[in-house]
């Protein structure tokens, strides 16, 4: 067999994949082989590199060679420059936006300079369908160190590491396993949360897509330490790839006897079957996705009972999410000691963020707990699209808040967040600029909550409606000051009264936007006017004098003759007949019509 | 309510769905999404057939039908259309590709075209945020979508 010389790892991604990184792969294969060079150079499709701006994304191993961007059609070039002559296809590498110099390994482009990467170790290294490439990666080697502890002494340096859930909340997890391993029952469940509702957000889904045998390795460890011998990943069914990967990664977990009875000779039987999820954000509630999981509608229940008493089928439940998972195997495999010095005081480890929005570069990042949202924008993240100027950062979902210029120094942990007014959630960030209006994303949040809500409680039910009504009354133009006293109270009311997590976060957008965008309500409130321009009841078109050539194509088209003028003179419109349609601004070949 | 027509053959299929998973009520929602993957959506008739199968209440499957996004009791076009609506979209100017769509197909969202072919819905988030905004097409994802694009990507189908 010849030996292979050099490996050619492709994203495969679902954003990498949307933009054709499968017709890439064959072309690769295809033109390796028209070389003769098939049995020398291996092409293999790998989970997320995370800089989704620039996929699809080529990775040449062993010289780190770091390609953007990357079409079917360039396939031909690569193998005919690159893996042929050794000579590197300049065009294809990633520029500085800064100094325009083309960089070509990933250590020493700012987007990855900062990131330290734990949850997502293996994400874009290995064949996420091939167990081996996984073990050789010391996978399995903290299952192996695991079954020779007894479980109080595993979960001991959980808890000594100082992992905090992942999900959102930010619930100690050492501690967690503990009082589910202290209830005693025939039965018990290790349930992994891939529920990722969040819009926005996609870290989990690539923690599966790239590495899903962390996750089967780090489920077995927990049911270990807790004393179940069964697994259940709750997992969307919107996300196919992810849901074939776990297929595959817990059927080779079988053959090698990593999953089963008696595992690594050990006394221990473990196995994982998977639960779909059928769309419904709710179901990130550790109640209500156990309801889901009993194939009922997923409406959260009062606890105490906690699932770690009474979960799945009444039996004691450890629900833990994705990313939570992916830490614990390195936290045996380097030690507490060292996961516990990274991070903040009450923030230990790193922290797996999907950064979208008006950034420069969209991606999924992971950070030391403690980096500041400066660093996550504009180092990292390359700054706001377009030059234009930063306004707000949203985080945590439709449970969290807008975060300002003020805050961009502070380091992001748990309670630091929580202290500004929005929370870590599960890591959603999305970036703003000036063009966006901060009511019109309140009104984006609660329309969202709107819809999620499961209806079971009367606060988020109704309040939450009323909220939406209000907003949308304030984006319309007939807001009240009274409105905003309204909103401000019923959002008060809402989080104390709220049955469960979603109800009870669910006016954090309003309150955070209301609190650090006042003079943006009372724009729209008392000037009715949208200062960036998006509420369309609030706009004014306006005819540019100096740019009207006078063609009278926008008086020809406007649905309620509101505009006048003579032929080659100035238009005017009538803002009394206007009804806002922006035909004229569709219509207008010389940009005179604007929009105020 | 749908023309849809409860044929023997159907009854067989769902019977045959419904015993794979050994008429478990608990397995409700895998029993829908195998059963929405024959027939393309639930209809009426074929919840009352599930829960004839599982011996569960009618209520309690269209409670479960009604309160999950991925259930539909309405059948969609040949071509599905589903524009995310996720934030990062969102404020990449999804709204107004889901305006220039409605005004290019003349249907609103939840709809059908009188002859069938699309169909057009939201959704939240597809997770390829890196490209938005974004719209699938059956499987097919089109990314960095502006309203201008809109009509060439309806004229490929």
């Amino acid at each position: 067999m010849a030996q292979i010389k050099m490996h050619l790892l492709v994203c495969g991604g679902t954003g990498c994949r949307a933009s054709e990184s499968k017709r890439l792969v064959d072309e690769l294969n295809a033109q390796l082989k028209a070389n003769n060079l098939d049995e020398e150079v291996k092409v293999i499709i790998t989970g997320c590199f995370g800089f989704c701006e620039k996929g699809p994304i080529v990775k040449v191993i062993p010289d780190n060679t770091f390609y953007t961007k990357v079409k079917p059609e360039d396939a031909e070039e690569i193998v005919e420059e690159h893996v042929l002559k050794g000579r590197k296809v300049t065009r294809l590498l990633y520029e500085n936006p800064e100094t325009k110099e083309h960089v070509s390994d990933s250590k020493h482009m700012g987007f990855y300079q900062k990131q330290v990467r734990i949850a997502l170790r293996n994400c874009g290294f290995i064949d996420p369908e091939n167990i081996e490439e996984y073990i050789v990666r010391d996978g399995y080697a903290a299952l192996g160190k695991v079954l020779s502890m007894t479980p109080a002494e595993a979960i001991d340096i959980v808890k000594k590491s100082g992992l905090r859930g992942r999900g959102g909340a930010g619930f100690p997890t050492g501690l967690k396993w503990e009082i589910a391993s202290k209830n005693k029952a025939d039965q018990k469940y290790v349930v992994c949360n891939a529920d990722e509702g969040d819009p926005g957000a996609f870290m989990d889904r690539s923690i599966l897509e790239g590495d899903p045998n962390s996750i089967v390795e780090a489920m077995a460890i927990c049911g270990y330490c807790i004393g179940a011998t069964k697994g259940l990943i709750y997992i969307r069914a919107e996300y196919p790839l992810a849901i074939k990967r776990l297929q595959v990664a817990i059927g080779q977990a079988r053959e090698f006897g990593l999953l089963g009875p008696k595992i690594l000779g050990s006394d221990f039987d473990f196995d994982i079957e998977l639960r779909y999820g059928a769309g419904a954000f709710v179901c990130g509630e550790e109640t209500a996705l156990i309801h889901s999981m009993e194939g009922k509608r997923g409406e959260p229940t009062i606890k105490p009972p906690f699932p770690a008493e009474a979960g799945y089928l009444g039996k004691p439940s450890n629900v833990n999410n994705v990313e939570t998972f992916a830490n614990i195997p390195a936290i045996f495999l380097k030690g507490w000691e060292w996961f516990s010095s990274i991070g903040t005081e009450k923030s230990k480890g790193t922290k797996v963020f999907a950064l979208a929005g008006k950034i420069n570069n969209v991606g999924l990042i992971e950070v030391p707990m403690g980096t500041t949202l400066r660093e996550v924008i504009f180092e990292i993240g390359g700054g706001i699209k377009g030059g234009k100027k930063f306004k707000a950062v949203q985080t945590g979902g439709p449970s969290g808040g807008c975060l300002t210029e003020q805050h961009l120094d502070t380091p992001i942990d748990y309670d630091n967040l929580v202290a500004a007014g929005s929370m870590m959630g599960s890591g959603g960030m999305i970036v703003m600029d000036e063009d966006d209006c901060m009511v019109s994303v309140a009104k984006f949040y609660l329309d969202f909550i709107v819809e999620e809500s499961c209806g079971k409680c009367a606060p988020c039910r109704i309040g939450n409606k009323r909220m939406h009504e209000t907003l949308e009354k304030i984006c319309q133009g007939k807001g009240t000051m009274e409105d905003l006293d309204y909103l401000d109270n019923l959002s008060k009311v809402i989080k104390d009264t709220a049955l469960c997590g979603l109800g009870q976060t669910s006016p954090n957008p309003v309150l955070s936007t209301m609190q650090y965008f006042r003079d943006e309500y009372l724009a729209h409130v008392v000037d009715k006017k949208c200062p960036a321009g998006r509420c369309k009841a609030l706009r004014s078109y306006v005819i540019n004098a100096d740019k009207c050539m006078g063609c009278t194509l926008c008086a020809k088209n406007c649905p309620t003759s509101a505009i006048t003028g003579d032929k080659k003179v100035p238009h005017v419109i009538d803002q009394s007949k206007c009804i806002k349609c922006g035909t004229c601004y569709e219509k207008c070949k010389f940009g005179a019509i604007e929009i105020r | 309510m749908s023309n849809f027509k409860l044929q023997d053959c159907h009854k067989k299929q769902i019977k045959d769905i419904c015993d794979s998973f050994n008429n478990e009520p608990g397995e409700l929602i895998n029993v829908l999404h195998k059963t929405q993957g024959v027939f393309g959506y639930l209809p009426e008739d074929v919840q009352r057939e599930v829960a004839q199968n599982l011996n569960i209440p009618v209520a309690k499957v269209y409670g479960v039908v009604t309160f999950y996004s991925f259930f539909t009791m309405k059948p969609k076009g040949e071509h599905a259309i589903s524009l995310c609506l996720g934030t990062a979209c969102y404020v990449r100017g999804a709204e107004l590709v889901l305006d220039e769509f409605k005004k290019q197909l003349g249907i609103e969202v939840g709809q059908v075209t009188p002859d069938g072919k699309f169909s057009l819905d939201c959704l939240r988030c597809v997770g390829a945020c890196g490209l938005a905004p974004v719209v699938l097409i059956g499987d097919k994802v089109y990314g960095r979508l502006d309203p201008s694009k809109v009509k060439e990507i309806l004229a490929n189908y």
